[in-house]
């Protein structure tokens, strides 16, 4: 998507947004949702539709880990790490993950097909580990699991 | 037409629930079995789940756990009549023990509704509270409130209706009601369920809570974690709007309240009040100082009452069932239910809503069954990444806020998560420090800079390596630095960490080398 079009997509947001109290947080969720990530060069726009400074706006993208500022991968898989998790064996399940797909966490693979975040707490923490692939929660995921999860993407181009 | 449940909840789709519905739909079809599908919330049973139901003439007759994969077989074994022959048959669902042993008031709706459906809701005890409500004075909703004892249960335990009178008594042209739908503590998944099982019990507690206090709007913050729970409120709300019982003339009463959902963005912080409001007002999450109170200088600067998920949803049930009915319920000054949370390595995990006043023991053994992976249980973490680890000797503590305060522990949030004899105390130690660092907002220097050097400091200790005065030198750094965080941060982020590291420390010295 060119920088234009990015733009575009933003100020239409913007329009539509912008006078709701406390508009910036649901902005941005806007913006990642329809782009993806949050382009650093959209920044400026965005401060000055809410009357910020960019740091202002700046502050709030890296503050919040949902919110990144380059693309992600074509899949995302997020792995719990809380302590749920950790009881059921999550420490092993990522680090196979790391070890299986060649990454570490927070990254994205080389093909940029996978990007591996951590997550503290899906909310599924009476069936761990818990693994979010795109939208979709698993649970009681095992390594082995997690390759069957990973072969099912291959195949079927996503688990969305 | 045959009724069969088949829960829709995170957890439930987790294990599968939406194959195992689908596979449902396509067996009846080829089978010309007439069935209606409903998507119920979870039962809270998540052991069982996939948990399916079937409406008889005797009740509910409940199937679990299913897989898609076992839905060929239950046709053959006639559960859609409610036939008990299939190796899942549990028999009727109120009677299987963890159900029924529980005392249920806000879980009392959920799986057995579809969450979506004001109708069913109605039918279910629902919007009576609202009724009663809009019938009285404010003060008099507030006095309700008092009345009932009923405690704040994202885990401060302050008293709901001390706050509410506060926020009643503070004039304003505006005023707000917010939701703490921020549920981050790992092991906890009451408020989620809630959301997505019955809704609606949540939408009319904060209704009465605007009439009580003189507020119009209301804003549910909700993590970004929870999508289920985030679709269900979406569509709730539609309904109720839909249906009059939001807007400009509540149920027919010319009274206004508007109520939205805004999500958070993963940060852990905003779960703390004052971090939320600077959050819902588009702002990172900074920690407030207090005073002032946010029942006095709250949500864009106006008087706001910002309650937990239970704590609101609770009132609907104080307003259907009456103050009384429900003080008289718990012990001491932990008064009403509390729906606990069976998390980590457990066999039977799930929601357990029980009055105050029963042992953490029975909760895990009669209830939970043991560790999952059938090894001995070692620890157990109650109320969350900021609540303490306790040892075997601890377990006989009975479920009451102050009972836990005395013990240095702390209920929070009702979560408790169990850990097998494989766990190793320290890196458990470790991690409350790291998770400390990578989600303190950075306002204060002690949660900040404090959980930094704790962590390297459980570094030096597992380092030690049989070097006793190195080990001895630097548990009496942490121990320091838990002082200063505890007495020095601004909020619980900083303050209650060091729970979880001391009592690591305490009970289970042998795994920091002693």
């Amino acid at each position: 998507m060119s920088t234009n079009v990015q733009q575009a997509a933003v100020q239409e947001i913007l329009d539509g947004m912008k006078t709701m109290p406390g508009a910036l947080l649901p902005i941005l969720h806007e913006v990642q949702h329809t782009l993806g990530f949050i382009p650093a060069d959209c920044v400026p726009a965005i401060a000055e539709a809410l009357n910020l400074s960019r740091a202002e706006v700046h502050g709030v993208i890296s503050f919040y880990h949902h919110f990144r500022s380059e693309p992600a991968g074509k899949h995302v898989v997020q792995i719990c790490r809380a302590e749920a998790c950790q009881a059921v064996g999550a420490k092993a399940l990522e680090a196979h993950v790391q070890t299986s797909l060649d990454v570490s966490t927070g990254d994205t693979t080389a093909d940029r097909n996978l990007t591996v975040e951590p997550v503290y707490c899906l909310g599924n923490c009476a069936c761990g580990p818990s693994v979010q692939i795109g939208e979709d929660i698993y649970a009681r995921v095992t390594p082995e699991r997690f390759d069957a999860l990973m072969a099912d993407l291959d195949i079927n181009g996503g688990a969305e | 037409m045959v009724t069969v449940y088949v829960p829709r909840d995170t957890t439930a789709c987790a294990l599968g629930a939406d194959a195992v519905a689908a596979a449902i739909a396509a067996e009846a079809a080829s089978r010309n079995i007439d069935i209606e599908l409903v998507r119920n919330g979870s039962r809270g049973l998540f052991w069982l789940e996939t948990l399916v139901e079937v409406e008889t003439p005797a009740g509910r007759m409940a199937y679990g756990p299913v897989n898609a994969s076992d839905v060929a077989g239950l046709f053959d074994a006639g559960f859609y009549e409610g036939k008990q022959d299939s190796t899942l048959s549990w028999g009727p669902t109120e009677d299987i023990p963890y159900l029924k042993n529980q005392l249920r008031v806000n879980f009392a709706r959920a799986g057995i509704i579809d969450p979506l459906s004001i109708d069913a809701y109605k039918a279910h005890g629902g919007y009576a509270g609202l009724t009663c409500a809009l019938a009285m004075e404010a003060q008099v909703i507030v006095d309700e409130v008092k009345a009932s004892g009923l405690r704040g249960r994202g885990g401060a335990a302050f008293p709901a209706g001390i706050k509410w009178q506060t926020v009643l008594d503070t004039p304003s042209e505006q005023k707000y009601i917010v939701c703490n739908a921020d549920e981050g503590d790992s092991g906890t998944f009451a408020d989620r369920l809630l959301m997505e099982a019955d809704p609606f019990q949540l939408i009319e507690g904060m209704t009465i809570a605007g009439l009580g206090v003189g507020a119009t709007q209301g804003y549910i913050y909700l993590r970004s974690e929870y999508p289920k729970a985030h679709d269900v409120l979406k569509t709730a709300l539609a309904n109720a709007y839909g249906a009059g019982y939001l807007g400009s003339d509540i149920a027919g009463s010319g009274k206004r309240f508007d109520l939205e959902v805004r999500l958070g963005a993963g940060a852990y912080i905003c779960g703390e009040e004052t971090s939320l409001l600077d959050s819902l007002e588009g702002k990172r999450g900074l920690v407030r100082a207090k005073p002032p109170l946010p029942a006095i200088v709250g949500l864009f600067g106006k008087p706001t009452v910002i309650n937990n998920v239970l704590t609101l949803a609770t009132v609907s049930a104080i307003f259907e069932k009456g103050a009384d009915f429900y003080k008289g319920l718990g012990t001491g000054r932990s008064l009403g239910t509390l729906p606990m949370q069976l998390a980590g390595n457990i066999k039977r995990g799930g929601i357990v809503e029980l009055a105050f006043g029963s042992t953490l023991r029975e909760l895990m053994e009669d209830f939970g069954g043991g560790t999952a992976s059938g090894r001995p249980m070692k620890a157990v973490q109650v109320g969350g990444p900021l609540g303490a680890y306790l040892p075997e000797s601890e377990w006989d503590i009975v479920l009451d806020y102050e009972a836990f305060a005395a013990a240095k522990a702390m209920l929070g949030h009702g979560g408790v998560v169990v850990f097998d004899d494989s766990v190793d105390m320290l890196e458990q130690a470790r991690f409350a420090m790291e998770f400390c660092a990578v989600e303190s907002c950075g306002k204060c220097t002690p949660c900040r800079i404090g959980s930094i050097r704790g962590v390297e400091v459980i570094d030096k200790i597992r380092g030690s390596d049989g070097d006793e005065r190195q080990r001895d030198d630097n548990l009496i750094l942490l121990e320091e630095l838990c002082d200063t965080m505890e007495f020095g941060s601004l909020c619980a982020m900083g303050g209650l960490t060091p729970f979880p590291v001391r009592s690591a420390v305490k009970h289970f010295p042998e795994d920091f080398g002693a």
